[in-house]
């Protein structure tokens, strides 16, 4: 298995209390790596530790413990070398908004090193729709053409590893489709991303793999697949038309359950790839041939969504 | 990449700065210049003619150095301060820190610019307050080095200040009342041996005394201190900046969390 592109062991990062307010923990002991070429999408709510674990990456963070590599690397020693090939798209609209289009994307790839490259920065405005407006003052865009600026600025001096924290957050639903069109180009030329955000559905749709972080800790690192098979379920209501007073034999199985009326049954179960949908289909067949009516079905398959509720609810506060 | 100096980054900065202060080239270069103007017109011509000479020198010109001055710290401290406090206020400030650039590239790129637009408002006040006084600089490249020196040592200063202020109040009051003051009692306009007893003595504690009478000399070969004495405090505050900044690079203070 090829060397991850970035690995992170034991990151902590505690901010000091302020006034006598205790110390916080906003990262305790994260562990994780990222391999090369995928789409990661690190979940967690507000305030679970996402921007700083990005932080603590680009050098926006100072970790308290624990070591980053990036390309083989060990960012603290080879921090130029890591950096110069690392491009963050920040959640704030962090820029000058006087500045022009091309020149903020030119300014940026001059800041990290690279030889001024005209055809190149042409090249990046282009793929982002921006060549229009590449002499536009920042101020004059809309809130979508800003965000793209960002992405812009990040590409400019070709990053193999972007990071995106929360990319989509407070834009309409047709330019977070947008961008995951972006993002989705941006994945098929070879560049590794990592994108922080807490809209499920964003994960969901992009990423290859998904870690779960809550409270500075990580819960869940996996392949989303491997997430939606282990942890997900169908749940399915039949509506009968006749009360039972139990479960007949040939139904039986596990996950079903009969309502304190009768006038139910409901299934909950399988693997979130299809196994629930089978035996929701078995019950459905094993009715029909028991004469047992029932007059709807209501089926629901867990989402990501749903799984990542489950994981990040009622977990304690990390003690300081 | 030159002996390990990462010479783009450095440039990109430098450059960005420079086109911010065409973009705003009124407040940048032709206020401090109109200013200085008025200073001239009040001090040198309305005044100064009706002044004796000060040291051998006609008092138009006697104030041509501290005028130039009170312009240079003024301006220097405000490029310099603005150029790294801009990107704090809007944020922008994450592209720096998260790029593979040193302090020295950053120092290179902010105050560079900074001295730079400096130099320029101190070569068109020279040309200005021609059309005011005559004047003939006795160390022309002295006096370059010197305008060089304070301009680089009060660029950085306005550096810290930038990183120091989290508002615009903040950013404008070391400036306003520390800086200026001083500069109008530091002989600007006057040598303190005009001054009597105790405020002569009092005048040698503020450090723009040194500045200006550092400056003069390149001037005129005069100066109420020794210029081995101004030189020497000039670097020595110019050092000092150097190691405040270097210090909030190191711990990251009001940068990095």
């Amino acid at each position: 298995m090829p060397e991850p592109i970035l690995q992170i062991a034991g990151l902590e990062k505690t901010y000091p209390g302020r006034g006598a307010a205790p110390p916080v923990k906003a990262l305790e002991n994260v562990d994780l790596e990222i391999r090369k070429g995928e789409i990661f999408a690190l979940l967690g709510p507000n305030g679970a530790g996402k921007t700083t674990l990005i932080g603590a990456v680009c050098g926006l963070v100072r970790p308290t413990g624990g070591e980053i590599r990036a390309f083989g690397m060990n960012l603290a020693h080879d921090w130029r070398k890591v950096r110069a090939r690392i491009g963050l798209v920040p959640q704030e609209m962090a820029i000058d908004i006087f500045d022009t289009v091309h020149r903020a994307v030119t300014y940026s790839r001059g800041l990290f090193g690279r030889p001024s490259d005209p055809g190149r920065v042409e090249e990046i405005l282009r793929a982002l729709s921006l060549w229009d407006k590449k002499d536009a003052q920042l101020r004059m865009l809309s809130g979508g053409m800003k965000r793209r600026v960002l992405i812009a600025k990040a590409l400019a001096h070709d990053p193999d590893l972007l990071f995106l924290d929360e990319p989509t957050a407070g834009v309409d639903v047709e330019l977070r489709r947008d961008m995951w069109e972006q993002i989705d180009k941006l994945r098929d030329q070879g560049v590794t991303i990592i994108l922080t955000t807490h809209y499920i559905e964003e994960a969901e749709e992009m990423a290859d793999r998904v870690g779960v972080i809550d409270k500075g800790r990580i819960l869940l690192v996996d392949d989303k697949d491997t997430i939606m098979r282990s942890l997900g379920r169908t749940e399915a209501r039949f509506t009968l038309d006749a009360a039972l007073s139990a479960i007949p034999a040939s139904l039986a199985r596990e996950g079903l359950s009969l309502s304190e009326d009768g006038l139910a049954l409901v299934y909950r179960g399988g693997d979130g790839a299809g196994g629930g949908k089978r035996a929701v289909a078995e019950i459905a067949q094993t009715l029909a041939r028991e004469s047992i009516g029932y007059s709807a079905i209501d089926a629901h398959e867990s989402s990501l969504e749903d799984i990542f509720v489950n994981l990040v609810k009622d977990r304690p506060e990390i003690a300081a | 990449m030159i002996l390990g100096f990462n010479t783009r980054s450095a440039a990109a900065i430098y450059q960005r700065e420079l086109v911010r202060a065409w973009r705003t080239v009124f407040g940048s270069i032709i206020s401090p210049v109109l200013t200085t103007c008025l200073y001239f017109i009040v001090f040198g011509a309305a005044i100064g003619a009706r002044m004796n000479e000060v040291g051998g020198v006609s008092y138009g010109a006697f104030i041509v150095p501290g005028l130039l001055l009170l312009t240079l710290l003024s301006e220097s401290t405000a490029n310099g301060s603005f150029g790294i406090y801009m990107p704090r206020f809007t944020g922008a400030i994450y592209e720096l820190l998260s790029a593979p650039v040193s302090v020295a590239e950053t120092l290179v790129g902010f105050v560079g610019a900074a001295v730079t637009k400096s130099l320029i408002i101190a070569a068109i006040i020279l040309a200005t307050a021609h059309l005011f006084v005559d004047y003939e600089i006795v160390h022309p490249f002295l006096a370059f080095l010197y305008i060089v020196l304070v301009a680089s040592a009060f660029s950085l200063f306005g550096f810290i200040l930038g990183l120091w202020a989290d508002g615009f109040e903040k950013l404008q009051m070391v400036p306003l009342l520390v800086l200026t003051p001083l500069t109008f009692l530091g002989g600007t306009f006057y040598s303190i041996d005009m001054l009597a007893e105790p405020w002569r003595t009092v005048a040698l504690f503020n450090p723009i005394v040194y500045l200006v009478n550092g400056l003069r000399w390149t001037f005129f070969e005069q100066s109420d201190i020794a210029i081995g004495v101004a030189l020497g405090l000039t670097l020595a505050f110019l050092a000092a900046c150097i190691t405040a900044i270097w210090w909030i690079f190191r711990t990251g203070w009001r940068l990095r969390e």
